[in-house]
């Protein structure tokens, strides 16, 4: 079962292209369809926690086999998860310094800016969404910090812990 | 403001590498790309704006995750192997330990309504911060009208109408080289 984690996640690190979120479908129906190593609740509240923790989220990957096969397992998820994909990063970065300066590099690098900057943006936009939707005036909350950490150079902790505050006094 | 007067770039040891993505990891909550372009951007100045918002982009449309891709990257290009290595041990091991510990502590306690409520306001607040880094980092780049257009256009089509990102990235990745080489033969105005 270990080998089996280490092959699903390797397979599946090769075709991630946008991490662990986007190919969250097929690794759902890799764990909980094909081989049933996990049932839907559990990959979801799984999921759930891996989110809220700090970190990359592909470290649900991490959850995922510890749950299934203890710490071997999570070795074994961890390590086929981000192996193959680091390695191709490690080959490119390597080919992109070598490059540097050329034209094509410098056609590609520049045209992708406008993508990472974006797809940043969707993805505050998404967890914005989700904190919206217990109630509006967390809105506020994310359009204060969001000024906050465009407009000053302070730390965004200070943001963070006015959220954690505000989330014990009214929810709490 | 005196970010405009950049001081001279700074290259990080290799346990500076391991101690930033660290601090970026465990930092880094609802994603990390926003922790650690301020810690290599503003606090450590290891990368310029632009450097780093290129780097992520490559690691964007590389498979898997693109802070991870960054990482090993980033590590590279000032110590090779090594370097790659400090900086993504950095990156993941602080927060796979607390993964460890909250999975833990999930067992025996489940999810108590004060915890919920914590971390739904944590979860505010750092969307409000990618959310800043996003405009942030697009109006220091100062970018040509298109471009602003395309990284609009990214965020609508992830944001609101959900189109899986490799098909985003398969759409939008040619047209955005493809007026970086133009902007490159031709500069115009504008």
């Amino acid at each position: 079962m270990v080998w089996g984690l280490f092959v699903v996640f390797a397979t599946i690190s090769l075709i991630a292209v946008g991490g662990a979120t986007s190919s969250l479908n097929e690794i759902h129906r890799q764990l909980v369809e094909n081989h049933g190593w996990l049932d839907d609740r559990t990959f979801g509240q799984l999921f759930a926690l891996a989110q809220a923790a700090p970190g990359p989220n592909v470290l649900a990957v991490s959850l995922f086999g510890y749950w299934i096969a203890g710490l071997p397992g999570l070795a074994a998820a961890t390590a086929g998860m981000l192996l193959p994909a680091s390695t191709l990063a490690f080959v490119i970065g390597g080919l992109a310094q070598r490059l540097k300066g050329h034209p094509a590099l410098k056609a590609i690098n520049g045209g992708l800016v406008p993508l990472a900057v974006g797809l940043i943006l969707a993805g505050g936009l998404t967890i914005a969404e989700t904190a919206a939707s217990f109630g509006w005036g967390w809105a506020g909350m994310t359009a204060a910090s969001a000024a906050f950490v465009w407009r000053t150079n302070y730390s965004p902790l200070w943001m963070l812990a006015c959220g954690a505050v505000l989330g014990l006094v009214i929810g709490g | 403001m005196s970010e405009t007067v950049l001081p001279t770039m700074i290259v990080p040891t290799r346990g500076a590498l391991f101690l930033g993505y660290a601090k970026a990891g465990l930092f880094g909550f609802g994603g990390v790309a926003a922790w650690a372009r301020r810690i290599i951007v503003e606090e450590r100045r290891w990368l310029t704006e632009r450097e780093y918002a290129e780097v992520l982009g490559l690691g964007q449309v590389l498979p898997g995750p693109n802070v991870g891709n960054a990482a090993v990257m980033i590590g590279r290009r000032f110590h090779g192997l090594s370097g790659a290595l400090c900086a993504s041990a950095g990156l993941y091991i602080g927060p796979l330990c607390i993964l460890l510990l909250l999975a833990t502590f999930y067992e025996a306690y489940g999810q108590t309504p004060r915890i919920g409520a914590l971390m739904q306001g944590i979860a505010a607040a750092a969307a409000g911060m990618v959310i800043g880094t996003a405009i942030k980092m697009g109006s220091r780049l100062k970018p040509p009208p298109e471009m602003i257009a395309l990284g609009i256009l990214a965020a609508v089509m992830a944001f609101w109408w959900r189109v899986p990102l490799p098909l985003i990235i398969l759409g939008l990745g040619p047209i955005g080289i493809f007026c970086a080489h133009r902007r490159q033969v031709r500069p115009v105005a504008g």
